[in-house]
């Protein structure tokens, strides 16, 4: 692949994706909002329509082959999965709606059991909303305190305060790697930290799990949770692991049919996890379409995703800053060994809005907003910021398209 | 696909780079916040009202150049005119942005000018919550002025 130091061919892999291969107005789609959500290669869409065809029954609840088949099918997405993240067992991966679901699940069912009123949360600057709003709504609800961890002029998290801050603290709740900055986090230092001070670890992967190698044994996590749209996947499904003991522990959330192993008049009892905490029929085809990400993903090797996006950082921070020197602000750490291939940036003046408005001209999809992390652009002083992230199937050439369509937009304005 | 220029018109891109009454206004004049969740877009419109009279209005705070052009543009449509000629205007302007609530009249005959430029903005239909942002941020100020 010319000009980045690969070790994928992106632009055979970029094939295998129909979105990526369609094109709007005679021109190809140049996708770079997959930190926002990812395109789906045609094996997981092949899986999911298949399944739909040929397969589709309900899980868990009838004896027929079909739906004995069913099963199957979605119970061997879930060990692939606990393979995935080395989790040590099928009981530790619970499918939830989203990432955001599993926070909110964290915080309802393990918040509501065990914090009480005056109990430390801490947060950092650089989370996204839903590793906020779940806890301030714990906070108005039961007066729990919320602390955070602030960031060094590089936009990395201040470790200097980290002790004081985690001093009595019941909770550390961090992401591997914010969506705004491409800062990655030092999860294994920062969860050692928490459990130094007594207090329990939750990741939010939802920008690690995509794009490297996940070893949730050697993370030392409590709880970690990521979605499957970011990830090849399909949206509507999400995973929570957990540490089986914690999960056992904790009251159920949802309830309904599935979690229930008894249902009296007078009470019932909780299903065996992880069923424990899967109300109600589950997206089953997303399930299986997630089963196929994840082989997919194998099959292409995280540790090449992850060599191939250092290699696409370098290549677009150098190509930026050549083409644009001062006129562009990237808002992120320089070295690409300590970022994910996530660059939010301010480009001449103009307003993101706009830019993203024009730069759509050439089909060059990035984000323009606030990326659902408000207190953290509050911080940068940014109200907004274009945000171009790469993936597994971007190339160099779509980093040009994405400084060629810059160029035009500086035309207009 | 509609083309660029059609969003982007001369006159629009005139009101971003010279936005007209910026500012602030001190009390008695009152004001009204509005932001769009969308883009983190926020909008203050100050409004000096006098007997029933939009004296004086000026605006502030940070957007792209959909809002603040249309926010400007707006300013200078309004100032002089009465709470009810102010109601009707925004009510027409609405009406060209494909705004209009159900049964609600609008004036035909009332001229927009300049602000018509504005229409290519439906052609783009993200971009109409960030042409209406300071209109209805106007409309909340008007409320706050006849409390």
């Amino acid at each position: 692949m010319a000009g980045a130091n690969s070790v994928l061919d992106a632009a055979a892999i970029r094939r295998e994706f129909p979105v990526l291969t369609s094109e709007i107005n005679g021109k190809p789609v140049v996708y770079l909002d997959s930190a926002n959500t990812s395109q789906k290669p045609n094996v997981v869409i092949d899986a999911m329509t298949t399944f739909m065809r040929e397969s589709y029954a309900p899980i868990n609840r009838s004896a027929y082959t079909l739906a004995a088949s069913a099963t199957e099918k979605y119970e061997g997405a879930r060990a692939a999965m606990a393979k995935f993240i080395n989790a040590n067992s099928t009981n530790e991966i619970v499918f939830t709606k989203n990432a955001t679901e599993a926070l909110n699940l964290i915080a309802y069912s393990w918040g509501r059991a065990n914090l009480k009123r005056g109990d430390v949360v801490v947060l950092t600057h650089m989370e996204h909303h839903a590793n906020i709003v779940p806890w301030q709504m714990l906070q108005q609800e039961r007066g729990i305190e919320l602390r955070w961890v602030p960031l060094t002029s590089d936009f990395q998290l201040d470790l200097s305060s980290l002790p004081t801050l985690l001093a009595g603290a019941k909770v550390f709740s961090f992401t591997a790697m914010s969506n705004v900055l491409g800062t990655i986090n030092p999860v294994e230092k920062l969860c050692a930290a928490a459990h130094a001070a007594g207090a329990l670890a939750i990741v939010d992967a939802c920008q690690s799990v995509p794009h490297s190698p996940t070893d949730v044994r050697a993370l030392g996590a409590d709880f970690a949770m990521f979605s499957s749209h970011k990830m090849c996947g399909p949206s509507g499904v999400g995973v929570l692991w957990g540490r089986e003991a914690l999960l056992e522990a904790m009251p159920p959330f949802l309830g309904g049919g599935n979690m229930i192993s008894e249902v009296r008049l007078d009470g019932f009892k909780c299903a065996e996890l992880p069923a424990k905490f899967e109300a109600g029929t589950p997206p089953i085809t997303e399930v299986v379409g997630l089963g196929a990400a994840v082989e997919y993903l194998n099959g292409v090797g995280m540790a090449n995703i992850r060599q191939h996006e250092i290699a696409m950082s370098s290549y677009v921070l150098e190509m930026l800053t050549s083409r644009f020197g001062d006129d562009i602000t990237i808002h992120g750490p320089r070295n690409p060994e300590l970022r994910g291939s996530t660059f939010s940036f301010a480009f001449r003046g103009i307003h993101p809005h706009d830019l993203s408005q024009v730069l759509d001209q050439s089909n060059v999809c990035v984000r323009a907003g606030h990326h659902c992390a408000k207190p953290l652009m509050k911080i940068i002083g940014a109200n907004a910021t274009a945000r171009a992230s790469f993936y597994l199937y971007n190339t160099t050439q779509d980093a040009d398209a994405l400084a060629d369509a810059l160029d035009s937009a500086s035309d207009i304005f | 696909m509609p083309g660029i220029e059609d969003l982007y018109r001369e006159i629009i891109l005139d009101h971003y780079r010279t936005p007209r009454n910026r500012g602030e206004l001190a009390p008695p004049a009152v004001y009204a916040e509005g932001n769009n969740p969308l883009c983190g877009d926020d909008i203050r419109v100050y409004l000096d009202v006098v007997d029933g009279v939009v004296r004086d209005v000026k605006f502030s705070g940070q957007g792209c150049s959909i809002s603040q052009s249309s926010t400007s543009m707006m300013t200078v449509a309004v100032k002089g005119k009465t709470i009810e000629e102010v109601r009707a205007f925004v009510r027409r302007f609405k009406h060209m942005m494909t705004l209009s609530e159900d049964g609600e009249t609008v004036d035909q005959s009332i001229k927009l000018g300049d602000i018509e430029a504005l229409q290519g903005v439906v052609k783009f239909p993200v971009r109409i919550k960030c042409a209406t942002l300071g209109w209805n941020t106007l409309l909340e100020g008007l409320d706050e002025a006849t409390k």
